[in-house]
């Protein structure tokens, strides 16, 4: 038995409970009551307690969501806050779990949020494709209109709030959050040009607070058991539980709520069963495919946010054999914990064929309004195609690494950045896999 | 020929105007909506929307064409969105997709009776790879053996984009 079964689970108490996805049986949980309780807070108390908290963005960044409310303007007329919904990194599965079993769980969050920000006009981006998850949101929030928890005048407090649920309709990049704003507008889903950031100029170019769904659904509990609670269920700097989805060959692929003190070995071992097949590990993808992979002698690294940017058990990325990739001011970069999407690889994979699918991903995904991530996506996903398929030239591999660093940190959001870490990420830890691949030109025909 | 919208459409139109400082946000839904109700974005539809947001042609047509779901062309019944990104990838999602393929007689982007089939990135459903997204209906764990079931199954109960609009 997995001790990690034991654990405290906040957001996805509910997986599994038909009953619990509908109002009624929300509220028999004593869903909407920490909502009572927010509305006779001061919003600077909530956003306090929420920094307070450790809570950090379960997005991608991992940027601390307390600090990024601080940053809305005092004096602001009007404020939104945004729901991100757009869950499309590969290796990504949670957002689209979470909003379903647990709809209410996310309006409660997002209630007591825009009431911190004083936010009335509120929206809910979410994907296209995710019709099913579109429906089931929807009506949740019909539901939350009819008894009072949204609307003009919530549970009597006299404050305002409106929550109205916007569907994509297919477009990765639209999960940046200002080209999720710009989209949001009715535009083509480009990203803008920071600064300014969202606080400042967002949507409809008043302040606006992007979150992810996660982050949001961490808010309730945040206040009706405390900030320093949630913050001592993390270590260090990373408050509360994390949410992370497991993919690829292991025996029990599946979304799992852990400590962030968990290792990503642990994870793999004892969460998930092992690898597959009686085989072991080759590579992790640690939080989406946009994030360095780890090989298999760094995994004892905790899961956490902190832990996988700087500890030194993870090789550094380079650039070249034995120059690290800087990220500014000699900042080595390891990986990051991302969006919890964790892939794992065994030790059968043809690992620059798993590299050319990705760099095909962000290929297709580049919004092409910069040169470096426009080309460069394209000739990334090209040279990592002959490689993988065995058509590879003598100096493939350096110009795969030299038109990655091209790309890395020269444009307007982070998709470049997306593409071209894991591909130096690989290329620093794989190489052979690649040299090989190659020097075996002609034989695969 | 001039496209008109049915008189639903033009309610959820006149609600979604109420939630939003401007027409022009509005644009994406009623994309969907002239999609679900003409079949695709002809340029008459195109025409059709912009008309009723009272928005340039110039910009519908900029954003009809940014988006993946977005079809200037006919689409059968049911999409199949086949993902083959890397978890699915990982676990036999380009087999999935050649069983399709063959079973169907067409490539990918290819339409074959009540099925269009399309290679899709990754659709959140990693955990449960290969996946397959059908309008509201996720098939996971997906194998090429599943071929013949999944499409009995949305012969039978057939999954349109447009139920959710
Ligand atoms: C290319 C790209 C795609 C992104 N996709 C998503 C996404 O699907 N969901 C998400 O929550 N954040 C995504 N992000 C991060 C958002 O820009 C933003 O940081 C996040 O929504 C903030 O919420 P948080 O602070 O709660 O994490 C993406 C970022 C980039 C650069
Ligand atoms: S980095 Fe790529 S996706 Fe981002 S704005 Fe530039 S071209 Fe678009
Ligand atoms: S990679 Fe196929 S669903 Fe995510």
């Amino acid at each position: 038995m997995s001790p990690w079964k034991d654990v405290t689970k906040l957001v996805t108490a509910k997986f599994g409970n038909e009953d619990a996805r509908t109002l009624a049986g929300y509220e028999k949980l004593g869903g909407y009551q920490v909502l009572r309780k927010a509305l006779g807070m001061k919003p600077d108390d909530i956003t306090a307690e929420v920094k307070a908290s450790n809570l950090r963005g379960r997005g991608g960044a991992g940027f601390a969501t307390g600090v990024k409310w601080g940053f809305v303007p005092k004096d602001a007329k009007a404020v939104h806050l945004v729901c991100n919904c757009d869950e499309s990194e590969p290796g990504t599965c949670k957002d689209r779990e979470l909003v379903y079993w647990d709809p209410h769980l996310l309006i409660e969050g997002m209630v007591i949020a825009a009431y911190a920000l004083k936010a009335t006009h509120n929206y809910i981006y979410i994907r296209g494709e995710m019709m099913r998850e579109y429906a089931v949101l929807a009506k949740a929030v019909e539901e939350a209109y009819g008894r009072g928890y949204l609307g003009k005048n919530i549970l009597g407090s006299g404050f305002e709030c409106h929550l109205t649920v916007h569907r994509g309709a297919g477009a990765y990049i639209c999960g940046e959050e200002t080209a999720l704003l710009n989209s949001l507008e009715g535009k083509r889903g480009q990203p803008r040009l920071k600064p300014p950031f969202p606080a400042i100029k967002g949507l409809f170019d008043e302040p606006t607070i992007v979150n992810n769904v996660e982050t949001l659904m961490n808010v309730p509990f945040i206040i009706d058991k405390g900030g320093a609670w949630f913050a001592a269920l993390g270590p260090g700097r990373s408050g509360g539980t994390r949410t992370v989805c497991v993919s690829g060959h292991v025996n029990k692929p599946g979304v799992y709520e852990l400590p962030m003190t968990i290792t990503m070995r642990q994870i793999i071992d004892e969460v998930c069963g092992g690898v597959w097949k009686g085989r072991k590990v080759k590579a992790v993808i640690p939080g989406g495919t946009s994030m360095p992979p780890l090989a298999e002698d760094e995994l004892d690294v905790p899961s956490e946010f902190d832990a996988l940017m700087t500890d030194e058990r993870i090789k550094p990325v380079e650039v070249a054999p034995g120059k690290n990739f800087d990220l500014g001011g000699g900042r080595v970069l390891r990986t990051m914990a991302g969006s919890g999407g964790i892939v794992v690889m065994d030790d059968a994979t043809d690992i620059p064929m798993a590299v050319w699918r990705i760099m095909k991903f962000y290929a297709h995904e580049s919004c092409g309004q910069c040169t470096p991530c426009r080309e460069g996506t394209g000739w990334l996903e090209k040279v990592a195609r002959r490689v993988a398929f065995g058509q590879g030239k003598p100096g493939d591999i350096d110009l795969l690494a030299s038109i990655a660093h091209g790309i890395a940190g020269n444009t307007i959001c982070a998709l470049g950045d997306a593409a071209a870490w894991p591909m130096l990420g690989f290329l620093t830890k794989f190489r052979a896999d690649f040299e090989a691949k190659v020097a075996h030109k002609g034989a695969a025909a | 020929m001039s496209l008109e919208f049915s008189a639903d459409a033009r309610k959820k139109i006149n609600d979604l105007l109420q939630k939003y400082p401007s027409s022009k946000p509005v644009v994406l839904a009623a994309l969907h909506l002239a999609q679900k109700e003409h079949g695709f974005l002809s340029d008459d539809a195109l025409k059709l929307v912009a008309e009723t947001l009272s928005l340039p042609y110039a910009h519908v047509y900029g954003v009809a064409t940014f988006y993946t779901m977005f079809r200037r062309e006919p689409a059968a019944k049911n999409i199949l969105r086949i993902c083959t990104n890397i978890s699915c990838m990982l676990r036999g999602a380009y087999d999935v997709m050649a069983a399709f393929e063959k079973k169907l007689g067409v490539k990918k982007g290819g339409t074959a009776g009540d099925f269009t089939i399309v290679e899709e990135e990754c659709i959140a459903a990693c955990a449960n790879a290969p996946a397959i997204v059908c309008g509201t209906r996720y098939f996971l764990d997906v194998e090429p053996k599943d071929v013949d079931t999944i499409l009995d199954e949305l012969r039978k109960t057939p999954r349109p984009e447009g139920e959710i609009v």
